[in-house]
């Protein structure tokens, strides 16, 4: 696969291996992929096929044992601990099962967090959370704590945090988790319109219904990427049906 | 679903003619169900054979409009209190398909498996994005539509991730078994059933 200059995430075949000698663990093998802005990019496979070792590469969680990951054309490899922690904190929003709120703190509070740990004043830091929780469509609650809050309210809790300031990367690991399915669309939902709003995403899953939301869908299998599926047409094409 | 029932349902709501019954059944069914006229008139006058509609004067531009009978009425309730049975629907081609790859020499059933999983993602990922733009109310129906389109992709999904695991921990007892041969003893009540069925 070639460079992309516009790519916001990008792997060269990559390699992940735990261990070493006969017990080594190939968790990755040489997984190729490009992530543009306003693409969201679905990660299917079977329990033990390399997913979650996937996101964990593109978002500096982990190293590979071999190839690059580059974020917005910057080799994650190159980077010193802080430079890689500051990278993860401007540019890079997670959404995990586990949402991780921190329950002494509010709504507002752990959206603003990770923005007045990179140094942005108190001030700035709440405007622009306030702005994320309207964006996931709670602006009246930001002064609740999480106990007071249903699930999916924490989830959109969790999707603010992960979108606010300027994320141009957003990472999902099964984001919905255990929430009934309309809330669930509700969480792709947001996520979708933040990557049309010029994000780039990638999504792991191993539910088909939420994959569906993604402008490609990827099949890992023991950690290679084994299938993609065709690019999708344009919706009044697909009304028509003159795609296929 | 029969085409039947679905203008028994439209013609509920008011008198319709031809071309405004497939309009209207297109519009509901968000255009994933196309009909052509002569099917909507086939229709049409099987349901007045059996009384379940009946054709009202012609306007004077030639439309002929039809409208819903009391047995009429009575047929779509009870269409609408009645399951769907599954023996009704057609069998499924993809599982027979699969059954038989398994035991055909020489077919991938892994790539078969792959291969239909992407489809089927790609038909999901289409319908996901027209189930996106449709967030009036009065897309509810065809919303509707469409969620069950979604759902029956996924479950499609979920089984061949089931046929792959299944796959993956089958051990091939060695070639499959050969066609029967005349003198199995199946074979002969095969014959001697084919026979019976050929007197008959």
């Amino acid at each position: 696969m070639s460079g992309s200059d516009d790519a916001v995430l990008e792997l060269r075949a990559v390699h992940r291996t735990h261990g070493a000698g006969p017990a080594a663990v190939h968790a990755l093998r040489g997984v190729s992929l490009v992530v543009r802005p306003g693409e969201l990019v679905a990660v299917m496979g079977p329990s033990g096929s390399g997913k979650s070792t996937l996101l964990a590469l593109a978002g500096g969680l982990d190293r590979p044992t071999g190839g690059e990951v580059r974020v917005e054309g910057q080799p994650l490899g190159a980077l010193d601990r802080r430079g890689l922690a500051q990278l993860r904190r401007r540019r890079i929003g997670y959404i995990f099962q586990q949402l991780n709120l921190l329950g002494s703190l509010s709504a507002l509070e752990n959206v603003a967090l990770p923005l007045e740990l990179d140094g942005t004043s108190g001030r700035r830091a709440r405007a622009l959370a306030m702005a994320a929780l309207t964006e996931v469509g709670l602006p009246a609650l930001g002064d609740r704590f999480p106990d007071q809050l249903s699930g999916g309210q924490q989830q959109r809790v969790a999707i603010a945090r992960a979108l606010v300031g300027e994320r141009r990367l957003v990472l999902a690991d099964e984001p919905t988790g255990a929430l009934d399915s309309q809330t669930g669309e509700a969480v792709l939902h947001l996520l979708r319109r933040r990557i049309d709003a010029g994000a780039a995403g990638v999504l792991v899953t191993h539910e088909a219904r939420h994959a569906g939301w993604a402008d490609r869908v990827v099949f890992l299998r023991d950690g290679v990427l084994v299938d993609t599926t065709a690019p999708l047409g344009s919706v009044e094409q697909l009304l028509s049906g003159s795609d296929r | 679903m029969s085409i039947r029932h679905g203008l028994l349902a439209l013609l509920e709501r008011g008198q319709m003619y031809g071309y405004q019954l497939r309009a209207a059944f297109e519009e509901s069914t968000g255009s994933t169900w196309p009909l052509n006229i002569g099917q909507v008139y086939t229709t049409l006058s099987r349901l007045e054979r059996d009384g379940l509609v009946r054709p009202l004067p012609e306007s004077e531009a030639g439309q002929r409009p039809y409208e819903i009978t009391d047995a009429g009425r009575a047929d779509l309730a009870l269409w609408f209190a009645t399951p769907i049975s599954r023996t009704d629907r057609p069998r499924d081609e993809l599982a027979i398909k699969l059954a038989l790859a398994l035991t055909t020499p020489g077919v991938d059933v892994r790539s078969v498996v792959q291969a239909q999983r992407s489809a089927t993602m790609r038909a999901l990922q289409e319908l996901t994005r027209l189930k996106y733009g449709t967030n009036r109310p009065e897309d509810l129906p065809w919303r509707l539509v469409l969620d069950s389109m979604v759902f029956q992709a996924e479950a499609e999904v979920r089984w061949l991730d089931h046929c792959e695991t299944s796959l993956v921990r089958h051990q091939p007892s060695g070639p499959a078994p050969p066609a029967p041969r005349p003198d199995d003893a199946d074979a002969r009540d095969a014959a001697r059933w084919t026979g019976e069925e050929a007197r008959r």
